[in-house]
């Protein structure tokens, strides 16, 4: 890991230690979002905090092997895909959009983490879309450079193209 | 309790007031953070928890975005000579609204009492009655957002969507089409 | 009166988008009126001496229903701050459009508006 990108070496190890865990903690408010606070909508922004951490500590370009904008921009597409999915398995199995379907025919014990049928996989998938999003808004945010040239400005992107 | 979040309320108003009055953008974008971090303490003295999590991520993240975009610029302060009629215009346009406001929020229920409670009929009652039993979810608010009102929430993903979409085609680099001819 | 610490807020936040010449004080006078505008909906949903509206395991409901707040204003709440972060996210973009095309954050000397 070169010294120069990045920051020093103390954020560098704490953020190895730490990604992990706050990886987990966001994993951990969606999954039980229909138990305790949370849900979705936070838990996806935790998941985009814990990728905005590793770019900021260790540099973009390690960033970027890790999740890339193609990558990215594939899993907020597939979160969205996802939510419509279940929403319209609602009218084949029950006549309406959005029903519960599973909660409807397979009735489950309450307070536990399997129960109340399509709420969970909703946030879910509402949790992975708007992670990917924030994310690939950040890391165009963070490779975009304003350059003047001549007098005009210029958007340059600041990435290393490998030549193959 | 009211008169702890009015103080807090306060503290809101006075850090609002710093932040736009600043000549150094740094220290507007740092002075608007504890106005986003009260405002999540007093979601949770209002028993919303879920709202308070969200309040605070999303401070951090926006904290994040606004420095961003401002740091790397070589001017951070900027010489504000006061359009004189355009403010006293916008003081006397405040100072109106400010009058009409008081005279309609008089007619809101007052603090502490909100609408569900004086009618037996309003949707809130029946979330929270029927919520276990209809979606099995101990959360009512996420038994609202994902079952009651879940046609929203498609609603509200597709904006988020299309926002991040706009966010990336403005800064599209219009280098690809040069490089191409070359 | 809590009702009018609140406007108070959002009237500052229409100050700094009408006062202003900078765009980053303006994009932070939007952003303030945001934040009282979701304060004040969580304002009106709030029982006095109320609990948050989440049921525990051996409550009983009808004791619950008389002592929640209102969940209602929370769910429409809890979409609307994560979409500020989104449309923030756009404001900043066309700032930086802005700054590519002028050379200046000072919205007095963008003159021509054809990109």
């Amino acid at each position: 890991m070169n010294e120069e990108k990045g920051m020093s070496l103390i954020v560098k190890t704490v953020t190895r230690w730490l990604k992990g865990f706050i990886f987990l903690f966001g994993a951990y408010i969606v999954i039980y979002g229909h138990l305790s606070p949370g849900g979705g909508f936070p838990g996806g922004v935790v998941f985009a905090a814990t990728f905005i951490l590793i770019t900021l500590a260790f540099g973009r370009e390690y960033a970027l092997r890790k999740m890339g904008k193609i990558l990215a921009s594939e899993l907020d597409s597939l979160g969205a895909i996802l939510f419509l999915l279940i929403a319209l398995l609602g009218i084949y199995y029950g006549g309406t959009f959005f029903l519960n379907f599973i909660e409807k025919r397979y009735p489950t014990v309450n307070f536990k983490l399997f129960s109340a049928g399509t709420i969970p996989l909703c946030q879910i998938s509402i949790g992975i879309k708007v992670g990917a999003s924030l994310f690939m808004v950040f890391i165009i945010l963070a490779v975009i450079r304003v350059v003047f040239e001549n007098g005009k400005g210029k958007l340059i992107t600041t990435e290393k193209k490998d030549k193959k | 309790m009211e008169i702890i979040i009015g103080i807090l309320l306060v503290f809101m108003i006075i850090g609002s007031i710093i932040s736009l009055e600043t000549k150094d953008l740094l220290s507007a974008i740092i002075a608007i953070v504890p106005v986003g971090y009260f405002c999540g303490i007093i979601f949770l003295l209002l028993g919303a928890p879920d709202i308070a999590i969200t309040q605070m991520v999303v401070e951090v993240l926006s904290l994040i975005i606004l420095i961003r975009a401002t740091i790397r610029r070589d001017l951070t302060t900027i010489e504000e000579e006061r359009d004189f009629f355009g403010l006293v215009t916008t003081f006397a346009f405040i100072f109106v609204f400010f009058i009409f406001s008081m005279e309609a929020l008089k007619h809101l229920p007052s603090f502490g009492t909100p609408s569900f409670t004086l009618n037996n009929n309003a949707p809130s009652n029946r979330y929270l009655l029927n919520g276990l039993k209809e979606t099995g979810a101990a959360n009512i608010v996420s038994a609202i957002i994902l079952d009651y009102r879940g046609y929203d929430t498609l609603g509200e993903a597709t904006i988020l969507f299309t926002a991040i979409l706009g966010a990336l085609a403005i800064l599209r680099i219009y280098a690809r089409k040069r490089s191409k001819n070359e | 009166m809590i009702y009018y610490l609140c406007f108070v807020i959002f009237l500052i936040g229409l100050y700094g988008v009408c006062c202003k010449k900078n765009i980053v004080k303006i994009i932070l006078g939007l952003w303030i009126m945001e934040y009282s505008v979701n304060l004040f909906l969580i304002l009106l949903g709030y029982r006095k001496n109320g609990i948050a509206p989440i049921l525990r395991e051996g409550d009983n409901i009808v004791e619950f229903a008389q002592k929640a707040v209102d969940p209602l204003p929370q769910a429409m709440v809890l979409t609307s701050i994560v979409i500020g972060l989104g449309v923030l996210a756009l404001m900043v973009t066309v700032a930086i459009r802005l700054y590519q095309r002028y050379g200046t954050f000072d919205i007095t000397e963008m003159r021509k508006l054809k990109g």
